[in-house]
């Protein structure tokens, strides 16, 4: 599984980022985890609104931070 | 799939219960706050009510719980109603719009959409690549910071609505003002060539799918994350408040800062430019001031300013926009705060 979070490293990027790592510990999953800051590469993505969670290729949120058990869900939802 | 939407039902309803619950008790706080600080601080600890030191220690126990109070409810059900909005809606909205209306509805979208300003740049290349018109694009981004759900929130706690309402309209104004004009100024060669090149592609809709539990435990969590953000600001600004409603004479703003002195409202707004991130301080320390004779319009203006006018914003920025841009903007923004602080000092 390969994960990226996108945005700009601003507050709410990095707490995206510190969620998705909870998630994956508490899951017991291991994954790719890729921090994309370059704007063209996240405007390739369609995302308009930062942070932004791209699981495989897919977005699956943007404009929020969602709770470590959140994002659990979505990923194991992959 | 069947028992899922059962489970989100369910969810969404014991949700609903928990909100009409803690309404209740807000509701109940609300009333009893003042009550509860007149018996605390005059009665248990026996400060006397007309002497500097009973009415300081009052004023700021007393404001601070009403402020907390009142961003706990107000940024709540702000961020739940928000969350019918998204970037991606907002942009879908204005895209294709002629300059006119699109700006106007630019502005308005501005307050509406949940929207963080580190986001300014993929939202700026995403407007613009999409067709939206630059001065609604722009009308957007001035709206946006200005009328700020903590700062509305503080006027109404510290002025009363008339007042918050005034500060809504007045962003509104300046937001659409300076955008038209910057839209007339044919600036377009001033944004960066690539933006015009970029392919957006058909974005994700972050408010799809949300029941009434997620968007409820969205606007829980903002009212978290910005009590964590401001409450020591909100402390420092309150208790310098609460001293110079005590200690500072009365007249002291009323020679320097009052409404005769021309220079008073570009000197303020000058000021609030590198004070972006202490609105939540600076308000309760200027509404304080506001009681010892500086100007309603000065102090209008200088809110704006710290708000509007964000050094990390144009930064941000200066990778969609040329200098030149930026520059432009900067000063026909506040040009339009200067002039709206200047009509409420003649006016009020």
């Amino acid at each position: 599984m390969n994960v990226k979070v996108l945005g700009s490293g601003c507050a709410n990027c990095q707490r995206l980022a510190a969620n998705v790592q909870l998630a994956l510990e508490h899951a017991g999953m291991t994954a790719e985890v890729e921090k994309v800051e370059d704007i063209a590469a996240i405007m390739g993505y369609g995302v308009t609104a930062t942070p932004a969670l791209v699981v495989d290729e897919r977005v699956l949120v943007s404009g929020r931070v969602p709770s470590p058990s959140q994002i659990e869900a979505l990923l194991r939802g992959v | 799939m069947q028992a899922t939407v059962a489970g989100a039902q369910r969810a969404d309803a014991r949700a609903w219960l928990l909100v009409v619950a803690a309404l209740a008790v807000w509701i109940v706080l609300y009333r009893t706050i003042l009550p509860f600080w007149d018996w605390w601080v005059y009665g248990v600890v026996g400060l006397d009510p007309a002497t500097r030191l009973g009415g300081a220690v009052h004023f700021f126990f007393y404001d601070v719980s009403k402020i907390l109070l009142l961003l706990t409810g107000i940024v709540f059900v702000v961020t739940v109603l928000r969350s019918f909005l998204s970037v991606e809606r907002t942009r879908a909205l204005l895209g294709g719009r002629r300059a006119g209306l699109g700006t106007v509805l630019g502005a308005l979208l501005g307050v509406a959409t949940p929207f963080c300003s580190c986001s300014a740049v993929p939202a700026f290349i995403g407007f613009v690549a999409a067709g939206v018109p630059l001065s609604a694009t722009l009308a957007f981004l001035i709206a946006s910071p200005m009328v700020d759900v903590v700062a509305v929130t503080l006027l109404y706690g510290l002025f009363g609505w008339q007042i918050a309402a005034l500060y809504v309209g007045a962003g509104l104004v300046v937001a659409i003002v300076a955008a038209t004009l910057l839209g007339r100024l044919r600036l377009e060669r001033f944004v960066e060539g690539f933006v015009f090149e970029t392919r957006v592609r058909a974005g994700v809709d972050p408010a799809l799918g949300l029941g009434w539990a997620d968007r409820f435990a969205l606007g829980l969590d903002e009212v978290g994350s910005i009590l964590r953000r401001i409450w020591p600001f909100l402390l420092v600004g309150i208790g310098l408040g609460a001293a110079i409603h005590g200690w500072l004479p009365e007249d002291l703003f009323a020679r320097i800062a009052g409404p005769d002195n021309p220079f008073a409202v570009p000197l303020a707004v000058l000021l609030g430019v590198p004070l972006y991130t202490n609105v939540v301080g600076v308000i309760p320390l200027v509404a304080a001031l506001q009681a010892k004779g500086l100007a309603m319009g000065t102090l209008l203006a200088f809110m704006m300013s710290v708000v509007a006018l964000s050094l990390p914003e144009m930064i941000l920025l200066r990778r969609v926009l040329k200098p030149q841009l930026i520059a432009i903007f900067a000063a026909v923004v506040a040009a339009g705060i200067v002039g709206v602080g200047i009509l409420f000092n003649a006016v009020l």
